[in-house]
């Protein structure tokens, strides 16, 4: 007979399959890491550091670490949530995030992990980088403002749509951001669909279907019904 | 009969002394100031605490000590460093109220676009404008190259987010500030829109 296995996180029993992730395993019992570039569809990117956890006394992306039995998992402690606050700070003013004209606001990953570590102020000094947004797709607008460079874009649409539509790309702190690979670099001249899984990825509002406008009502929308720590099971 | 000798003697502290707040909008667009308001009956607990110093509220024109300052909007052009800055010298607190003055908000849109220009074209080629030239009377305070928020010039207590806070969010930070206790936002009180 095989003993399910578990590790602590927070001091709570969590159970785990070999080979799941802290993450995997902590997402499927309903415990919530904060997390960007992790989504439970895809293999982990480990790039956003937002899930980092101690694991046994050292800091690991819960994301990418395997779970092992018997493992002691410091998850929302105050010394984390503060290294992820600064995370969240940074990508504030590194990018151009005005919630109050954002279509994405009360639905936007972001956001809502912002209120979670209850993230009062940007903290540093903004960049206010330039970024074009891109409109030449007829069905989708590209807000590149708010790119987070979380990359599930690029890697929905090289896994499930096999378009190979996105890369991360430019250099530096304020270039860096997402691409898009026709010669031209507009969306519009490639074959990116509405339908694409690429189009309903993104955590934050850079991919945006056109002509549909804050639709649902502010007080109704995912995260003003409740914080992201209470729907870990609903993003699965 | 009572008499002045046999009356009650009030042996109760005397009220505290009242807090005094000062309030302005920056480059903001009053809207904060009308969430503030939005606390509706509540205004009348609030007088009983605190009295206003410089405010549109009162039109005090110049800030005296006070224990709280509130800032609405941003940093859009020279007088409103001027008015930050008497504000930090002459409040306890500074609060940052709503989402201009805590990443520079909508004002902050054109800081992708160079000044001239958008001058040039608000006041000399748009169609349909009367192209009188840009203002360049000395009583105008010059713009900034770019939108700021307040904290990238003076140091700030508190942030408030929001497009505007709302009127729950203001009165339950003001409470708490009152009462002498950190300030704390439950979910539904905190929004960045």
């Amino acid at each position: 007979m095989n003993e399910t296995q578990t590790f602590q996180l927070d001091g709570e029993d969590i159970p785990f399959a070999p080979g799941q992730s802290i993450m995997q395993a902590a997402t499927a019992h309903g415990a919530y890491i904060p997390h960007l570039c992790w989504h439970p569809d895809f293999a982990a990117h480990g790039s956003c550091k937002l899930c980092t956890v101690k694991v046994n006394g050292r800091f690991g992306s819960s994301c990418t670490m395997a779970a092992q039995a018997g493992m002691s998992v410091e998850n929302r402690t105050a010394e984390l949530d503060d290294k992820r606050r600064t995370l969240l700070q940074m990508l504030f003013v590194e990018g151009n995030h005005f919630c109050p004209s954002c279509e994405k606001s009360g639905n936007c990953a972001l956001q809502a992990t912002a209120y979670e570590l209850k993230m009062m102020s940007p903290h540093f000094d903004m960049f206010y980088p330039d970024r074009p947004v891109d409109a030449s797709h007829p069905d989708v607008l590209l807000d590149f403002n708010r790119c987070i460079m979380c990359s599930l874009c690029v890697t929905a649409s090289a896994e499930v749509d096999g378009k190979n539509i996105f890369y991360m790309g430019g250099r530096g702190l304020l270039g860096r951001r997402v691409h898009v690979s026709s010669e031209s670099g507009r969306l519009g001249d490639t074959n990116f669909a509405l339908s694409d899984r690429a189009a309903s990825i993104c955590p934050v509002g850079v991919i945006l279907p056109k002509r549909r406008g804050f639709a649902v009502p502010i007080g109704e929308r995912k995260y003003d019904k409740a914080p992201i720590s209470a729907q870990v099971k609903e993003r699965v | 009969m009572t008499t002045a000798m046999n009356a009650p003697v009030n042996l109760a502290a005397p009220p505290p002394r009242k807090l005094r707040v000062a309030t302005t909008s920056l480059a903001g667009c009053f809207g904060c100031h009308m969430s503030l308001l939005d606390i509706d009956e509540r205004i009348l607990t609030l007088l009983d605490l605190v009295e206003f110093d410089r405010s549109p509220i009162t039109d005090i024109k110049h800030c005296g000590p006070c224990d709280l300052g509130i800032i609405e909007g941003g940093l859009c052009n020279a007088e409103n460093v001027h008015v930050l800055r008497e504000f930090r010298n002459h409040c306890k607190i500074i609060l940052a109220l709503g989402a201009c003055a805590i990443n520079g908000g909508l004002p902050a849109q054109r800081n992708h676009l160079d000044l001239r220009d958008v001058l040039e074209e608000v006041y000399q080629t748009e169609v349909g404008l009367s192209h009188g030239g840009i203002p360049n009377d000395p009583e105008l305070p010059l713009p900034l190259n770019k939108v700021h928020p307040i904290h990238e010039v003076v140091k700030v207590d508190y942030f408030l987010p929001g497009c505007p806070p709302p009127a729950d969010a203001i009165w339950k930070l003001l409470t708490d500030l009152l009462a002498g206790r950190t300030p704390t936002l439950g979910h539904g009180l905190m929004h960045y829109d």
